[in-house]
């Protein structure tokens, strides 16, 4: 009877120590992703709802658990302001358990967000917003930019255009981080290509009438009217640029089109619009085996941004399982050392400054006889290799890189 | 030829497009100012009206097939009904208590609103084409005007025009001047003021309905449309003076105008112009430009 208690007790001391030395693994007990997204304004479709389900059914296909851990995924809404943005971060790494945030669209929040995040020494992942300071000024071990940046929209679509001939340039920009470095970038391209930058309006986020800047823009006599704006701004945008009939004698750049735009400006205003996208859902069945599953779940088709949401996921939680805990700087190292290569992408991997390098491409808008089916847009032009489609380590102002 | 350094097409061309803008605050102003002048309400729902104006032009666009023309009439009926409903069974219980309940009710209507329509249609817009006959635009030389902007001025005018005739100049408006004035000598004398409030508050909100399918050809179609606009026309109606229906027309066109100048010369005060004429006009003429003050 003393026997069986005793190895009773040592058993259970046993299964004590056991589960202790797991929790010192993983803190919490849970290895927790936020999705911090635009769940009501206007990048609500390119982000919201979608980012989540992309996130949660990594989560599910990872199998739920990660080194016998729950994988918990929650979400809040960032309302495109940093500084609510960076609060719910600050309130998540501090007590809400959180080991990752994920999406992150809005350029101002996406850098609100990683400035917290280096302080805080916890992950996050930018899929969503285009900002150059994620991987430059703002960059540490714990920021990986992922899906796209403004330089690989510059080197795509404004490359592109101004090869075609597009020499003289004017700016259509929406007045924040996003759009100011999108048209810094583009003019960058543009200047190196012996093309020249004649102007710029800049509007508010959310604008809906675009007649006054269009009016500016044909005034301008540039040959390229460059849409520095994304979503329903861009949207707005294109269609006032074809009511007003700029697309006659000027053509237009959209710097930073999705697949949700080009879906509400419908092919016949959009068709011919070149696009640079990481990332489309109908390019082999491994991205239409997903779309699919995501449409069943979202009512309709992910985008680049989402599709990065999924991959990185998926990634974050293989880096967890490789390392065999969550602690920060042991993931961080084992992100830097593996390679994704899933639907998302064949050969991805994170460079020193956080930039996640892939292949991106640049596409162009179908016209209506050439779609054979619903959100069948786009049709392939180009493959930007990842050293052309991303800015060259030499040029990083990231303190992580050597020089 | 040169106005300000800028060139003068371009000067004439953003006057127009002010016009054009000025057209939709006018409307949209003059439902806000009749809805006061009468309910004391202070309608913080216009703009989400203005937006669902603008969805049921488009749903029945798409799933009944009804073309723009007869939206025309039909919308604001529509919208009309719905602003009836809300004051019958929501607004009119408040008109006693003090103002600010009636706008955090109309405020927490938009959220309502904007969040259900967010949900059901998501937020990247819907397209609204052009009518046929409405289609191509005009070349005046000092700008590319597509037709369709016109009408909206035009529209706007006749619109403005008819509700300040039916207001000043029928036995109808005579009784909504009564009763806004001395609402308890005119029940007095055998009208129904109630009923009068549910109508005027039906009315105000129609106009906000028409302004929606008078904007869908021209902007996407979704749930934020109204939400900044409403700001902007408050201010106007503050200008105009509280409750004067020519007031807010007149300041409405105005300060398209002037809100479109200021694109062109300093387009990042663009948003704020407005508010600024608010503030100058309310330390001179704190009644507003066209507003008497009550004594």
């Amino acid at each position: 009877m003393q026997n069986t208690l005793r190895v009773a007790v040592a058993a259970a001391s046993m299964l004590a120590l056991g589960a202790g030395s797991a929790a010192a693994q993983v803190s919490d007990d849970v290895v927790r992703i936020g999705v911090l997204a635009d769940m009501s304004g206007i990048y609500n479709d390119l982000s919201g709802k979608g980012a989540v389900e992309a996130v949660k059914m990594a989560a599910e296909d990872f199998g739920g658990n990660v080194l016998g851990k729950k994988i918990d995924v929650i979400f809040a809404d960032h309302l495109n302001k940093p500084d609510v943005g960076a609060a719910k971060a600050r309130e998540w790494f501090d007590t809400g358990g959180v080991d990752l945030i994920n999406d992150l669209a809005n350029s101002g929040v996406a850098r609100a967000v990683a400035a917290v995040a280096k302080e805080k020494k916890r992950h996050i992942i930018v899929n969503g917003a285009s900002n150059m300071g994620i991987t430059n000024e703002l960059c540490s071990p714990y920021a990986i930019h992922y899906a796209y940046d403004a330089y690989s929209l510059a080197h795509g679509t404004g490359k592109a255009v101004v090869e075609q001939g597009g020499k003289s340039w004017f700016f259509l920009t929406v007045d924040f981080a996003f759009g100011i470095g999108l048209e810094q970038q583009v003019s960058d391209v543009v200047r190196a290509n012996k093309g020249r930058v004649v102007g710029a309006a800049r509007h508010p986020l959310a604008t809906t009438d675009f007649s006054s800047y269009i009016l500016q823009a044909q005034a301008s006599k540039a040959e390229i009217i460059g849409v520095a704006s994304t979503g329903a701004d861009a949207v707005n945008a294109i269609k006032a640029a074809a009511e007003f009939g700029a697309t006659k004698n000027q053509k237009l750049a959209a710097l930073l089109l999705w697949i949700e735009d080009v879906h509400s400006l419908g092919l016949q205003t959009a068709q011919g619009l070149m696009l640079t996208n990481a990332w489309y859902w109908d390019m082999n069945d491994e991205t239409r085996k997903f779309a699919k599953r995501f449409y069943d779940r979202v009512g309709k088709m992910p985008n680049m941004a989402q599709a990065a949401d999924y991959s990185s996921t998926m990634f974050y939680l293989n880096a967890v399982k490789a390392a065999g805990t969550d602690n920060a700087d042991k993931v961080s190292a084992k992100m830097r050392e593996m390679t994704v290569s899933d639907m998302f992408t064949k050969s991805g991997k994170v460079r020193v400054d956080g930039r996640f390098m892939h292949d991106m491409y640049l596409w162009q808008v179908k016209s209506p006889a050439e779609s054979k089916a619903a959100w069948d847009y786009l049709k392939p032009v180009a493959t930007i290799p990842a050293e052309q489609a991303f800015q060259p380590l030499a040029d990083s102002k990231c303190d992580l890189v050597k020089k | 030829m040169e106005i300000f350094g800028i060139p003068h097409q371009a000067f004439l061309g953003q006057i127009m497009l002010g016009l054009v803008n000025g057209a939709f605050y006018a409307v949209l102003s003059l439902g806000l100012a009749i809805i006061f002048g009468l309910l004391r309400i202070v309608n913080f729902a216009h703009g989400a009206f203005f937006m669902v104006g603008a969805f049921v032009a488009f749903l029945i666009g798409r799933d009944l097939g009804i073309g723009y023309w007869p939206a025309m009439i039909l919308v604001p009926l529509i919208v009309g009904f719905l602003g009836v409903v809300f004051e019958r069974v929501a607004l009119r219980r408040i008109y006693r208590l003090d103002p600010l309940y009636g706008l955090l009710l109309t405020f927490g209507m938009v959220l309502v609103l904007e969040g259900g329509f967010r949900v059901a249609m998501g937020s990247s817009g819907q397209r609204f084409a052009t009518p046929e006959a409405l289609r191509g635009v005009w070349n005046l030389g000092f700008m590319i005007l597509p037709i369709y902007r016109a009408f909206v001025i035009l529209v706007a005018v006749v619109v403005c025009a008819g509700t300040w005739i039916v207001i000043e100049k029928t036995r109808m408006g005579a009784y909504l001047r009564a009763a806004t004035e001395r609402p308890e000598l005119t029940q007095a004398f055998g009208i129904n003021v109630p009923v009068l409030l549910t109508l005027t508050y039906g009315a105000g909100v129609a106009l906000a309905g028409f302004a929606g399918v008078l904007a869908a050809p021209i902007q996407q179609v979704s749930p934020s449309m109204g939400s900044d606009l409403v700001i902007i026309v408050f201010a106007i109606v503050v200008i105009g003076g509280l409750g004067s229906v020519f007031g807010s027309a007149i300041t409405g066109l105005g300060l398209g105008v002037i809100e479109g100048l200021t694109k062109v010369y300093y387009s990042e005060a663009s948003t704020t112009v407005v508010f600024l004429v608010m503030a100058l006009v309310l330390l001179l003429r704190p009644a507003g430009l066209f507003g008497r003050e009550e004594g």
